[in-house]
């Protein structure tokens, strides 16, 4: 007794035919001509069974790539020439600095975030006046957005990629006179030398401000200022939430980074140190 | 069975049996085994980290991410290697290169495929395909909608690889790029629900391409504790994903976790940090096999 499943053409029910061996040599044929068929349908019979017999396993882990596992040199040939010129670029010297400028200088303001907001305003203001007409009022910072130290000496691209390692962007938000008072509220609240530029502030020994002017005139609760800062900033980065909503905003499509970069390759030497433009008694 | 998936059983069967003859008709086969290997979040890292490095001193690099992958591969063939995107960005050699090398790279190791990260889109869509020439892999990405960018017909929604005669499907989600990433750098890439389409490509994978492993790589992130969908939600709202490869919240697992689909079944998500500095390792056995490396978290799918 041989036996099949046939399936029909339009995938009916299957049914099954036996067919006895020894009948004829007519039935013999037909059966030999069915062989490839039944090994077939036998397969098929096999595959499904692995199917519903098989298991699956998952195991997995994380390597750590460590100093046990060595580099591979052609690797490591081809990404030479890549790392020579990268090199070259990021050292070259753009500037120099005469001291060390680190943020953790004492007081409301520090050389290096005096050097950054400064750097947002001398470099921004021409894309902007341009586009709009209109100057920039004063720029706003983080200080933990001060990312490194620069040490004394030639400064290179590498500096500004270690003060800058972020892609954020200059923008401008133009803020009502409500919503500037509500920043000086947060740096009261702050107590943080944030950086800035183009604004003076005093504070007594409590952080309340109690003077802050602009272009060297009181603030004008009717009065719309142009404040540049970085687009992280703008979007609340670091809980500046007066940022959000402004009048009007405005994309420099410049790069903090590139803003330095730029600067530093157009002056010899720095600057830059802590002055009177954000103090407390 | 759909009458389309016996046609293709019928004639694989056919021709296996016209080759192998009577053999094939044992009831149980050998335990086949899969590699995959995958990295998230590299961002450029090309180099290891430097030996005063004050967290990672010495690790990653991608010189020794060849070898330590060339030296699996030669234990396992049946290997494949994935990234689960953020190629980009984080080192001056993406500032310099805009990509060329991570890309040129990730081509010597002989990448399978890749997602897609939001920051692959830092230099725009334009600079994304801009480094395309210099990628010789798939970037499978299956939720973002491209027909009115540069970047149509330039990445799959998935792609069905065949090992050891194991047909593994892999496919792509990324993250809502609103938000995260300025919208002229993405121009008018549109964003699907990964769920949905995860769904739909999973199922196709599973039942209309037959594939007996199905993987996602997904770049929506780990765990948020919000409504915001990440990899734990892809896996409890879907039934035929086998592993998630995921990235974007550079975590960092002890092991892999295990958690349960729609369908009660065990997936698998995995995701190694960032920079480099782990490579994941996943090992499926088939057929009853059992894990023959037997050091890290096993589980049956």
């Amino acid at each position: 007794m041989a036996s099949a499943l046939i399936y029909s053409e339009e995938m009916a029910p299957t049914f099954l035919i036996c067919v006895p061996l020894h009948r004829n040599l007519c039935t013999m044929k037909k059966l030999i001509k069915q062989i490839p068929l039944i090994f077939c349908i036998l397969s098929i019979i096999s595959c499904k069974f692995d199917t519903e017999v098989s298991k699956k396993t998952i195991e997995g882990k994380e390597i750590p790539i460590d100093s046990t596992i060595p580099g591979d040199p052609k690797i490591e040939a081809f990404i030479a020439p890549f790392k020579e010129h990268l090199n070259k670029t990021l050292d070259s010297t753009l500037a120099y600095n005469p001291h060390v400028l680190s943020k953790g200088e004492k007081g409301m303001n520090t050389g290096i975030g005096n050097l950054m907001a400064d750097i947002v305003m001398k470099q921004a203001t021409p894309i902007f006046k341009s586009r709009t007409g209109n100057n920039i009022d004063f720029v706003l910072l983080n200080y933990g957005g001060i990312r490194s130290e620069l040490n004394k000496g030639p400064v290179t691209t590498r500096d500004a990629y270690n003060m800058m390692p972020f892609e954020n962007q200059i923008v401008i938000a133009e803020l009502s006179g409500e919503k500037v008072e509500a920043l000086l509220r947060y740096l009261e609240k702050a107590k943080s030398a944030h950086p800035v530029s183009g604004i003076k502030i005093k504070m007594n020994k409590e952080y309340k401000v109690t003077s802050a002017m602009i272009n060297g005139k009181p603030i004008n609760p009717e009065q719309n200022y142009f404040v540049a800062t970085s687009d992280y900033l703008q979007q609340g980065g670091d809980n500046m939430s007066f940022f959000s909503n402004p009048v009007n905003l405005y994309d420099t499509d410049y790069k903090l980074r590139n803003a330095i970069i730029d600067y530093f390759q157009k002056i010899d030497t720095i600057k830059a140190k802590q002055d009177d433009r954000f103090i407390k008694e | 069975m759909k009458r389309r998936n016996f046609i293709q059983q019928t004639s694989a069967a056919s021709a296996f049996v016209g080759l192998g003859g009577l053999s094939s008709l044992s009831f149980s086969e050998a335990t086949k085994h899969i590699t995959i290997l995958h990295t998230n979040d590299v961002h450029s890292h090309i180099e290891p980290f430097g030996p005063d490095h004050h967290r990672n001193p010495n690790m990653g690099g991608v010189a020794k991410r060849a070898v330590l992958i060339e030296k699996i591969r030669q234990e396992n063939p049946n290997t494949l290697l994935l990234d689960a995107g953020d190629i980009f960005q984080g080192t001056p050699y993406f500032n310099f290169y805009g990509g060329e090398l991570e890309f040129k790279l990730m081509s010597k190791l002989k990448y399978d495929a890749s997602t897609l990260g939001n920051h692959d889109f830092d230099n725009g869509i334009d600079g994304l395909y801009a480094q395309l020439p210099h990628a010789d892999f798939d970037f499978l990405i299956s939720n973002y909608d491209f027909s009115n960018t540069i970047m149509d017909g330039h990445t799959k929604p998935y792609k069905v690889f065949t090992k050891n005669g194991i047909r593994i499907g892999v496919f792509g989600v990324g993250i809502e790029l609103k938000g995260l990433v300025n919208d002229k750098l993405y121009k008018e890439t549109k964003y699907l629900d990964p769920i949905e389409r995860a769904t739909d490509m999973s199922t196709i994978l599973k039942n209309e391409e037959n594939c007996d492993l199905v993987i996602c790589l997904s770049h929506l992130g780990y765990k948020y504790d919000s409504e915001k969908v990440d990899d734990h939600k892809l896996a409890a709202k879907t039934e035929n994903i086998d592993l998630i490869i995921g990235g974007h919240t550079h975590t960092f697992l002890e092991e892999p976790t295990i958690v349960k689909n729609k369908a009660d079944n065990n997936v698998m998500i995995n995701q190694v940090g960032c920079y480099g500095l782990y490579l994941g390792r996943i090992d499926f056995y088939l057929n009853g096999g059992k894990p023959l490396a037997g050091n890290g978290k096993s589980v049956e799918i």
